[in-house]
């Protein structure tokens, strides 16, 4: 398996103020990797240091070998990085199918037989094709989100919380989803407030407590750890 | 009746084409460079001085020349973009917004200084209405609107069915979201500042084919145009028309003797209809017609 996405001994944060300490992480090929860990932890940080979005001070971000340390997001997206951030994730006032034209903005090539597969993996947006986004229910919006960062077939997909808000019938529909993108093919690095579930689907989790990386495993194995159970998968809020 | 609509009705259309084409210039500024572009009246007020220029150059009536016209002014908002408004992009609004008000001042006395202060035409000679039995119109009233109607099937056409028209429409929607899709935001800017000034000089070459040229023309459509974004709902650029258009036959109509013979309003406070317009709005629905972005 080849190493996707890779951060090196991270430290970053806005600004002068660090958020990061020396983080450590790595996604391989057709991997899912989950971030969990305390409000505050910097999980979602982790992401937009990755995305180019705040000051990496130290360490590197390698994407299959290239370094990507602090480049713009809009450079980070012709990369082949996704990213779909945790609100505000699609264009209301666009139609469902402008929302994915969009996705695929940086390519020259004709997006419909693309947009037609996000359609099959996604069949109520197909329904709903016309429609402003605005009009969609919370789980709609999270799979249109997907949907439209899935468009380039990106190298790997940055999930930051996508189940956050949703009631409990979204949630698994969610994580379900998100399992499925990953088994079709896709690499994944996503950070959960829903830990458990999400572990449950993962391949490897990070525990991140304070900006520090405090745990690494196995999504079963972590899941399965008395003390990590008892700090931080006990509470539904962890 | 008949006056009514040849007297009143229709001069307020013809007002409302113009107002409704600046507005346009307005939202979209608003909803994807963030700001209240003051400068957008002297924009248009540049855009009909070089058209005088260019029909006094060709020869051509306004409307053949007003694309050359259009174009120029489009460049010259690039460049001025790029000098006066692009090393504000990341600094709070009220940078971009005094940025503005100083060019407004800057090209205002450009224009005085190149083509100076006295009235002038861009065609000479008194029309006459042409007859549809007692309904009576201007033809100069008949190519304004027939004009406007294209422009704005053009403008729905670019922003619906082009690449570059959706990403303006999702810049305006989440401008932060945009960036993060990739869409190459500096594109977007010069695509609105191109299709903001060529509406700009549309709409004031309307205006001066109704009435005359004089440097002070943009500048007293400024605050009808701001009426017209604010009552459409800001960033909405079909709320921008809709505005428009309300305003300016408000406007208009406010003047119709409709109690006894008198005026309603005197013709005098045609403006304090569209300040009216305005902050009633503002009070009672501030995200506007067509709900835009509150302010």
């Amino acid at each position: 398996m080849s190493r996707v996405l890779e951060l090196d001994g991270i430290s970053a944060g806005y600004g002068e103020t660090a958020i990061l300490h020396n983080i450590d992480l790595h996604v391989d090929e057709g991997e899912i990797v989950v971030i969990v860990g305390p409000n505050g932890a910097g999980k979602s940080t982790v992401m937009k240091a990755v995305f180019g979005m705040l000051n990496i001070t130290a360490g590197a971000v390698r994407l299959g070998g290239d370094e990507i340390t602090n480049t713009p997001p809009q450079k980070v997206v012709t990369k082949g990085v996704a990213y779909v951030p945790q609100s505000a994730n699609v264009f209301v006032s666009l139609s469902v199918e402008e929302n994915l034209e969009m996705g695929a903005y940086i390519s020259k090539d004709d997006p419909a037989p693309r947009i037609e597969e996000i359609y099959q993996k996604f069949p109520p947006l197909r329904e709903k094709r016309h429609q402003p986004a605005g009009s969609l229910s919370g789980g709609q919006r999270q799979m249109l989100a997907m949907g439209k960062a899935l468009m380039l077939h990106p190298k790997i997909l940055l999930l930051d919380e996508p189940t956050a808000g949703l009631s409990p019938k979204y949630r698994g529909e969610i994580f379900e989803t998100v399992h499925e993108i990953n088994t079709t093919g896709s690499t994944i690095l996503m950070v959960e407030q829903n830990a458990k579930q999400a572990l449950m689907i993962a391949d490897r989790g990070y525990v991140l407590v304070d900006g520090e990386n405090r745990y690494t495993g196995g999504g079963q194995d972590l899941v399965n750890d008395d003390e990590i159970a008892r700090l931080f998968l006990g509470r539904r809020t962890s | 009746m008949m006056e009514f609509l040849s007297f009143y009705l229709v001069p307020g259309v013809v007002l409302g084409c113009i107002y409704a084409l600046g507005a346009i210039g307005i939202s979209l500024t608003f909803g994807i460079l963030r700001f209240s572009n003051f400068a957008h009246g002297d924009t248009m007020t540049l855009g009909v001085y070089l058209t005088l220029s260019l029909v006094q150059l060709t020869g051509l009536h306004p409307l053949l020349v007003m694309p050359a016209a259009m174009a120029l002014t489009a460049i010259i908002m690039l460049g001025l973009d790029q000098v006066f408004y692009k090393p504000f992009r990341a600094s709070p609004t009220i940078m971009l917004v005094i940025a503005s008000f100083g060019l407004m001042l800057m090209i205002r006395s450009m224009v005085q200084f190149l083509w100076g202060v006295q009235l002038q035409a861009l065609r000479t000679g008194i029309e006459r209405m042409s007859f549809y039995g007692s309904f009576g119109i201007l033809p100069r009233h008949i190519l304004i609107i027939g004009a406007t109607a294209a422009l704005m099937v053009a403008v729905h056409l670019v922003l619906t069915r082009t690449k570059i028209g959706k990403a303006m429409r999702a810049t305006s929607d989440n401008a932060e979201l945009a960036a993060l899709t990739g869409i190459d935001t500096e594109m977007v800017i010069r695509a609105t500042w191109v299709m903001g000034a060529a509406l700009a000089v549309a709409a004031g070459v309307f205006l001066a084919l109704d009435t005359h040229v004089e440097t002070m023309m943009g500048f007293k459509l400024l605050l009808p145009m701001f009426a017209a974004a604010i009552l459409g709902g800001i960033g909405k650029p079909y709320g921008a028309v809709a505005g428009g258009l309300v305003i300016g036959i408000a406007e208009e109509i406010s003047a119709y003797p409709w109690i006894g013979a008198e005026p309603l309003l005197p013709p005098g406070y045609k403006a304090g209809v569209a300040f009216g317009i305005m902050v009633a709005m503002l009070i009672w629905r501030p995200q506007g017609l067509f709900r835009g972005r509150q302010f």
